[in-house]
């Protein structure tokens, strides 16, 4: 188990399971494209990173998690909110900062926390996050709860001290954390090959004797089987799991990005490997899917968008008066 | 559990102020570098590994972002984690996870979740280990909202801030004064959890304020005796917490002195010797007799000879001549 190697996709797929994961990307794909347009409209602000191109990483993923394990996320992270139960209308008026919103509004598009489905967040600092999955997953230990600790990060954390000092501590105390690098090739602008003097990015968590396979995580099949050999491998107490997703990002980095460090042709290429249309293709071919089961799925994301959005416009502000509130606890705990 | 020796140092306060909450709460645990089988770098744990296990008294790698971002986890995860970071020299290692992580998840989440995690690091200079083992960064620490900064400057304080400390649902920083660690005193069989928000005037008196932590606190109590040898009775404030900063105590004390003196072994600029003088400029300005002063770190990286070391320092003597300058002619 501790050497890389390429996962195999099962192709023979149970339809419903399909048409689950396909309804879960679009969700992903539609709330993003909304939100680039609700952009434009400057009903969000601030930074806004899309996750068009990456969904099958969140849903593989989140999907072989159970009810008790734990998220930690990064600041792309609607996708992996939205497959982890918090509703799209909290999502929504997170985004346009009202108090109705998955964090009362005061996280925005980089901070989703949900305490009730365990995501411990957006953090949007750089590998920031690696270190509270490595605490998750110690407390879990030493309490001697059997839950898993998930942590997403891109191929940028891997240049992070953070990430060679969590990857060691998870592999020394044997903790159980899964590590999931959504590796889309570039760190904001830069590419992998000029960050990295390895580009093997599941080889350097072998080397830390952490058991790594990398995965096509354009193909939400192959992410779901290999994210569940993973957390198989985690539950029978075998230590951390480090599960390379390898991907691409359609869009801009953010919303400032004038991406000048890659070509339109490049991306057209990995547009032709989009994790939906492919996964479109694989139901057709199996006769799962036809068009009016397509239409019928996106007519009820729509539907769910439309009525996120009308709530989040409904939405309040949290009155100035509050400012002060959640610097630190209202009661003392026990 | 044993009770606490009458007779004790600094540090043995700390480790009784450890043992006793391990022994209240299974929840709490001590995480950091050396802590277990070294006994500590400043010996505050030795012992505490035999006592309690490996599990518990945890050795970490030299990683202090991911053992100080750990302990944030643990805490999120339902542990009461202790993390010793070896001195707050160390701490720079780890301040993404204290400044971004810890002092910031409860606001970003609107109130979800809060991090009851206390990291205790040793502070200060003047041991002859030269300019990056000599830090005072607790002032910059106190500029962080969202979590407290204690300054135990006794072994009361020693003994007792942790529990409470312990208690609090957010994160606590205490910095320890590496000078302070062999001090010795009387310490109470039954010290248990104490006030962490409140200055305590350490010495009464009428001519001038003199406001202080830590360390420094003992230097200016001596200064204090040889000015009322001369006449000169100058109350001391020791403010044993940098955030939240009580005004309260010290705005009460220059209301009756009329004067005073900041005493911090932190530079100058931006230090939190800088806060007080505007707190002091904004709440009591018509209060003074005389501009406020400050005696602070002298702004060099601290040098490792001992004649300059002194003179990067407040000593007894500047404090004095200090505070002779201030007062008017007496006797």
């Amino acid at each position: 188990m501790s050497s890389p190697v390429e996962s195999q996709t099962t192709r023979e797929i149970d339809r419903s399971h399909g048409i689950e994961c396909l309804k879960q990307m679009l969700r992903i794909r539609r709330l993003e494209e909304r939100c680039a347009e609700l952009y434009t409209e400057t009903k969000i602000r601030g930074f806004l990173h899309l996750y068009n191109g990456e969904e099958a990483v969140a849903v593989g993923v989140v999907q072989a998690l159970g009810p008790d394990d734990a998220i930690v996320a990064t600041y792309r992270e609607h996708g992996h909110a939205l497959v982890r139960g918090i509703s799209t209308r909290a999502v929504m008026a997170e985004l346009y900062g009202k108090q109705e919103g998955c964090s009362r509004g005061r996280g925005g598009s980089m901070h989703l926390f949900d305490a009730k489905t365990r995501f411990y967040g957006g953090n949007a600092i750089v590998g920031g996050g690696l270190p509270i999955a490595v605490g998750l997953a110690l407390a879990d230990k030493m309490r001697a709860q059997q839950r898993i600790s998930s942590c997403f990060f891109g191929d940028g954390a891997v240049a992070e001290g953070e990430f060679h000092e969590c990857l060691n501590l998870a592999a020394l105390w044997r903790l159980p954390v899964l590590y999931v690098c959504e590796n889309n090739l570039y760190a904001m602008g830069t590419r992998l090959d000029l960050a990295q003097s390895t580009t093997d990015v599941a080889k350097k968590a072998a080397a830390y004797g952490i058991a790594a396979e990398a995965v096509d995580g354009m193909d939400v099949l192959a992410v779901e089987v290999a994210a569940q050999r993973a957390v198989a491998h985690i539950r029978a107490g075998e230590g951390p799991f480090f599960l390379e997703c390898k991907t691409y990002r359609f869009r801009a980095h953010s919303m400032y990005d004038p991406e000048l460090y890659r070509s339109k042709a490049e991306v057209e290429e990995w547009k032709q490997r989009d994790p939906i249309s492919n996964l479109v293709s694989l139901l057709r071919q199996q006769g799962a899917i036809g068009d009016s089961d397509l239409e019928h799925i996106e007519r009820n994301v729509a539907k769910e968008l439309d009525d996120a959005v009308a709530f989040a416009e409904a939405g309040t502000w949290e009155p100035p008066a509050d400012l002060e509130r959640f610097v630190y606890s209202e009661r003392r705990q026990t | 559990m044993s009770t606490a020796p009458s007779q004790a140092t600094y540090r043995d306060a700390i480790r009784e102020a450890i043992r006793e909450a391990m022994h209240k709460d299974d929840r709490v645990f001590l995480m950091g570098e050396d802590v277990g089988r070294y006994g500590g770098c400043f010996a505050v744990s030795k012992g505490l590994l035999e006592e309690f296990g490996p599990e518990r008294i945890r050795d970490t790698p030299m990683s202090e972002s991911a053992f100080v971002g750990a302990g944030i986890g643990a805490a999120l995860g339902g542990m009461r984690p202790i993390v010793e970071i070896m001195t707050v020299n160390f701490s720079l290692l780890a301040l993404d996870q204290i400044m971004n992580n810890a002092a910031t998840f409860l606001h970003m989440s609107g109130g979800q979740f809060n991090v009851p995690l206390v990291i205790r690091m040793a502070t200060g200079g003047g041991r002859q280990v030269a300019a990056q083992h000599s830090h005072s960064l607790e002032g910059w620490f106190a500029h962080i909202p969202g979590i407290r900064v204690l300054v135990p400057g006794t072994l009361e304080d020693a003994r007792g801030m942790l529990a409470t400390a312990l208690e609090d649902p957010d994160p606590v920083l205490i910095f320890e004064h590496a000078g302070l660690y062999n001090m010795k005193g009387q310490l109470p069989a039954d010290a248990g959890p104490m006030d962490i928000e409140r200055a305590r005037v350490r010495r009464t008196g009428r001519d001038v304020t003199i406001i202080s932590y830590g360390a420094m606190l003992w230097r200016c109590l001596d200064a204090a005796e040889i000015l009322a040898k001369n006449g000169i009775e100058a109350e001391v404030v020791d403010l044993r917490t940098l955030r939240p900063l009580d005004e309260a105590t010290f705005l009460e004390s220059l209301g009756r002195t009329h004067r005073a003196l900041v005493v911090d072994e932190g530079w100058r600029s931006g230090g939190i010797s800088a806060e007080i003088c505007a707190r002091i400029q904004e709440k009591a300005f018509y209060d003074l007799d005389a501009p406020v002063q400050r005696i602070c770190g002298v702004e060099v990286p601290t040098p490792y000879p001992k004649h300059l070391e002194d003179a990067s320092f407040p000593q007894v003597a500047t404090i004095v001549a200090a505070v002779d300058a201030m007062v008017p002619a007496h006797g």
